[in-house]
């Protein structure tokens, strides 16, 4: 299968790709890891004029935690940065629980997360994971940056916020203003699938009571389902066999799953139950998660 | 040059821009004038005539065109040939001279590691990227390691064999 034609340019500033995007007027994409891009223009699902090629762009591969406990996602941040990061299984334990389970390791070398959030893809993993974390993208145009929240960033299946002179330059989560817990549970057929369901839960406690939470589910909608109700549930409590169990109902009441080849709807809404359950009960329970 | 479009059958249009790309491969420095559109996968096979390099679903699932790219396993069907300009390529052909078998191809011999072999070289691709970092893997490292790479034949098992055998043999070279 080959893509069809197209211009290639592989700007080495961000302020030279911009301008590409924008000479592209509408008919060009931006090629960052490109494993669901490349896939989409060898089926001719996407066919633009010009690709520009962020991957000489320099200095966009970081991950980092500042010293105030914001963490930055650069653009060209890999899948596999994430998975080996030694920053992250402490500062932001449902980061670094998810790096791991997405697609396989040779997507996980090339792919990115800031690239996996634009793509918008309701079946991606990274979504859900920023959205419980509160997160947001950072999109640098002609006219500077601005920031964009999850809840808008993505605009509909395979759609984002950005304007097409627009390069999404980090993925941000905000620091934490407790103790940071919280993990990915994800059910997939075999290795480098999508999710049947997954889970992301995030966290952050003060002497033991949950001062921030978010809850939000891959797999089992039409798009990220950000649980709020289940995660607020959670807000003002310790984390206690009813506050779980509470959080796991509302979290399973706000799945919209479909009944397909992966499973019935009643089971896949069961799993939520689960994985909301056997997350905080870990997280409550290190020893037990360490095991 | 016609090489590189043997499987494009359209002729570049004369206003087709091609780029050059120099990629240095298994060792060597290799140029090419490429068409952007044209996949690394192909290039290495059409344009090279390295056809270790196997594709097998083209659509990014199986793993079977696994090369390293600066070390790294990826997947050349799955990027773009302009893409690898100024990096380093490492094929099936890259193991080892002609006339020797790298430790890798050693132990799919001694433990039965392939039936067909079309997943054979991607799986000595991963293996190696994984021995390169971690020596020593236990069973469960190799299987995350190749839980990328499709086998359709063996069942993994004597895969999973192979790649151990290999790591205890570079040890034990590395010991003397
Ligand atoms: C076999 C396979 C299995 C997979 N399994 C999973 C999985 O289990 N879970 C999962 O979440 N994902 C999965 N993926 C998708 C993978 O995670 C991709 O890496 C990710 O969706 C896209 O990231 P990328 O960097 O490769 O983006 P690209 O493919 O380069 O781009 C994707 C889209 O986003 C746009 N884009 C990318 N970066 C930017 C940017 N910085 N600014 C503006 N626009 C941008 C592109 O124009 C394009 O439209 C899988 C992919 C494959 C091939
Ligand atoms: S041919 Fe590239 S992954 Fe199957
Ligand atoms: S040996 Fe035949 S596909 Fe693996």
């Amino acid at each position: 299968m080959y893509p069809s034609r197209f211009r290639y340019e592989s700007p080495r500033s961000i302020d030279e790709a911009i301008a590409l995007l924008q000479e592209g007027g509408g008919e060009a994409k931006v090629l960052a890891g490109g494993q669901s891009l490349v896939p989409l223009l060898k089926l001719r699902f996407a066919a633009p004029e010009l690709l520009v090629d962020i991957n000489d762009l320099p200095g966009l591969g970081y991950h980092t935690v500042d010293p105030d406990g914001t963490t930055r996602i650069g653009a060209l941040c890999r899948h596999a940065d994430l998975e080996r990061s030694t920053v992250l299984p402490t500062r932001q334990p449902t980061m670094a629980a998810a790096a791991p389970l997405v697609a396989d390791p040779m997507v996980r070398n090339r792919g990115t997360l800031v690239g996996s959030l634009c793509h918008a893809d309701p079946q991606g993993d990274w979504a859900s994971v920023v959205t419980a974390l509160g997160g947001h993208v950072v999109a640098q145009g002609a006219g500077g940056r601005r920031s964009i929240p999850m809840a808008q960033f993505v605009t509909g299946p395979f759609q984002n916020a950005l304007g097409y002179d627009e390069i999404a330059v980090e993925a941000v989560i905000p620091a934490p203003h407790g103790k940071p817990a919280g993990g990915y549970l994800k059910l997939e057929r075999r290795v480098g699938d999508f999710a049947t369901v997954a889970v992301a839960v995030a966290v952050e406690r003060s002497h033991s009571v949950v001062t921030r939470a978010g809850i939000a589910l891959t797999g089992v909608g039409g798009a990220t389902i950000n649980a709020v109700e289940a995660a607020q549930a959670l807000v003002g409590h310790p984390l206690t066999a009813r506050t779980i169990g509470d959080a796991a109902d509302l979290a399973a009441r706000a799945a919209q799953p479909r009944t397909d080849h992966r499973g019935s709807a009643e089971y896949k809404r069961q799993v939520v139950r689960t994985f909301v359950k056997r997350i905080l009960t870990g997280v409550n329970e290190p020893t037990r998660k360490a095991a | 040059m016609t090489g590189l479009y043997e499987e494009i059958r359209e002729e570049p249009a004369a206003d087709v821009p091609v780029r050059r790309v120099s990629i240095t491969v298994n060792g060597a420095k290799r140029t090419a004038d490429v068409e952007p559109r044209l996949l690394l996968a192909h290039l290495l096979r059409q344009g090279f005539t390295l056809t270790g390099t196997h594709v097998g679903c083209d659509t990014t699932n199986c793993g079977a065109c696994t090369v390293l790219l600066d070390g790294q396993p990826v997947k050349s069907c799955t990027m773009l040939a302009v893409q690898a300009d100024g990096h380093e390529v490492t094929t099936v052909e890259g193991l080892a001279g002609p006339s020797e078998l790298h430790p890798i191809q050693e132990g799919f011999s001694d433990e039965h590691g392939l039936q067909c072999g079309f997943c054979t070289p991607g799986m000595m691709l991963a293996a190696k990227a994984l021995l390169e970092t971690n020596p020593d893997p236990t069973e469960d490292e190799v299987r995350w390691a190749l839980s990328g790479n499709l086998c359709r034949c063996t069942g993994y098992q004597n895969i999973v064999k192979s790649i151990l055998w290999a790591a205890r043999k570079l040890q034990s070279q590395a010991g003397t």
